[in-house]
């Protein structure tokens, strides 16, 4: 049985992702204890929220050295929308310095359409524009669940792994080394989502 | 860009689906983990559950349904029905609801938006919205009121304005309920729709009159939707998810077309 953590910093319901990695044959355990998440085969980091609050409670328990440590050791590691984020090194939201785990900042959308809406809100097309063994399966056209007001911009364009459209195009998978992330939910994407989750329980965290 | 969604609405009471005529005649119709479970897999791009359960004993049910559900389907879940408070929007949260509409109770005490979209995120509270034609007098400048309790129940307040205030109070989402088209199968209410969708600036769901699939197609172009809901036109067998959003992918509206 492929075991995961999911890291839980006050940040949403995790509970959706949780089944969603009981569907695909994942036992993941919802924790904040940082010695748990160092232990870890796979670790998942998702969230919604603010960035200013998800740092502090991160910060608070000791979390965010955790993560810097799972990183460095290697282990397979999945984030989600806010997790993704956060592991960059600044977000325009409150400010906020965040993790630093990939150089890169988080902006929010600004688009001069006024009948596109902020949030983004609902499925969009996700394109590949460079492979990964978690989006392997993924066919062009194939749509994923967003619900977010800020995206990523990460300094090294060779870390976007696919890209979707909001007047314009936006990172939306990144993937450096053991460090995967979605700006999208898999967990709320259907068919596709799982499939994702289930290409992470069987990933070595390597990216070729 | 973002596709237009189909969203198919369960009425539940005392655990099991119902659907209702312009909210007076209700019956049974199924096991709604299963249905949801059918719609889920023949590709809806999201759920609402309406409690419609009369007495508070038995609101622990609509928790059981909730999380039955949400074991089984990986698309947004969105609930309603009796939220009257934070600790309810909660509850139903764990229980594995994405999204939480509230109505009557923010009708009677409307901080509860905002303190629901604290809770649990603007993007997670729905403001739905039961509104009636009743032609633009003094204290209805939009022409359209809004009732509560179901439909019952006149509150003087016009529309339009609710619609704003519940976007200032941190509302993510609107639905838009016409109970004069409400089991009608006559088709959405296109010029009410299209009036609040372009006076918010968050996404508008239309819900009550869809009878064939083209009201779908007038809703999400005139009307200016975002998003239909349907019930009876599946829950009957007369039409199914996948074939209401390939007429509409036929007819040029942009849908999620893989699943």
């Amino acid at each position: 049985m492929t075991t995961a953590v999911i890291v839980d910093y006050d940040a949403g319901n995790l509970r959706s992702v949780q089944r969603a990695c009981a569907e695909v044959g994942i036992a993941a355990v919802i924790t904040s204890d940082p010695a748990r998440v160092r232990r870890a085969d796979r670790v998942i980091f998702p969230g919604v929220g603010a960035a200013g609050s998800a740092m502090r409670s991160l910060r608070a328990r000791g979390l965010d050295h955790a993560l810097v440590d799972v990183m460095r050791g290697g282990t397979p590691v999945l984030g989600i929308c806010l997790g993704l984020q956060i592991s960059l090194d600044h977000s325009e939201e409150n400010d906020q310095h965040t993790l630093g785990l990939i150089a890169g900042e988080v902006r929010r959308f600004t688009l001069s359409d006024p009948a596109l809406k902020v949030p983004h809100m609902g499925w969009n097309a996700v394109r590949v524009v460079r492979p990964h063994p978690l989006l392997a399966h993924v066919e062009p056209g194939d749509e994923f669940y967003f619900v977010h007001a800020y995206y990523p911009v990460p300094e090294d364009e060779r870390t976007v792994r696919a890209v979707a459209d909001y007047e314009g195009h936006f990172c939306c998978a990144l993937g450096v080394g053991n460090y995967f992330a979605t700006q999208f939910h898999p967990e709320k994407s259907g068919r596709v989502g799982l499939r994702l989750i289930e290409n992470f329980a069987r990933w070595d965290g390597r990216d070729a | 860009m973002l596709s237009k969604r189909l969203i198919a609405c369960l009425d539940v009471r005392d655990g099991q689906l119902a659907k209702s005529i312009r909210f007076v005649d209700t019956k049974d119709i199924g096991d709604p983990v299963a249905k949801a479970r059918e719609y889920y897999l023949d590709g809806l791009d999201e759920l609402v559950f309406y409690d419609i359960t009369a007495s508070s004993e038995k609101r622990r049910i609509i928790l059981d349904v909730v999380e039955a559900v949400a074991e089984q389907v990986f698309i947004p879940l969105s609930v309603g029905g009796g939220v009257r408070s934070v600790a309810d929007a909660t509850d139903l949260r764990l229980a594995g609801a994405e999204k939480i509409n509230v109505n009557t109770a923010a009708v009677e005490r409307p901080a509860l938006i905002a303190e629901c979209a604290e809770a649990i995120g603007s993007q997670n509270v729905v403001l739905s919205m039961d509104i009636r034609n009743v032609g633009v007098a003094p204290d209805f400048p939009s022409g359209y009121e809004i009732v509560v309790r179901g439909g019952r129940t006149p509150t003087g307040i016009d529309a339009l304005a609710w619609t704003r205030d519940g976007e200032r109070l941190g509302a993510g989402e609107l639905v838009v309920n016409s109970i004069d088209a409400d089991g009608t199968r006559n088709g959405y209410e296109l010029r009410l729709t299209r009036a609040i969708s372009e006076a918010v600036r968050i996404p508008v769901i239309a819900s009550g009159g869809a009878g064939v699939p083209d009201h779908l197609y007038d809703v999400l172009t005139e009307g200016k939707a975002d998003a239909a809901l349907v019930a009876s036109m599946v829950h009957y067998g007369d039409y199914s998810v996948s074939g209401l959003k390939r007429h509409l992918d036929a007819r040029g509206v942009k849908m999620r077309m893989s699943w």
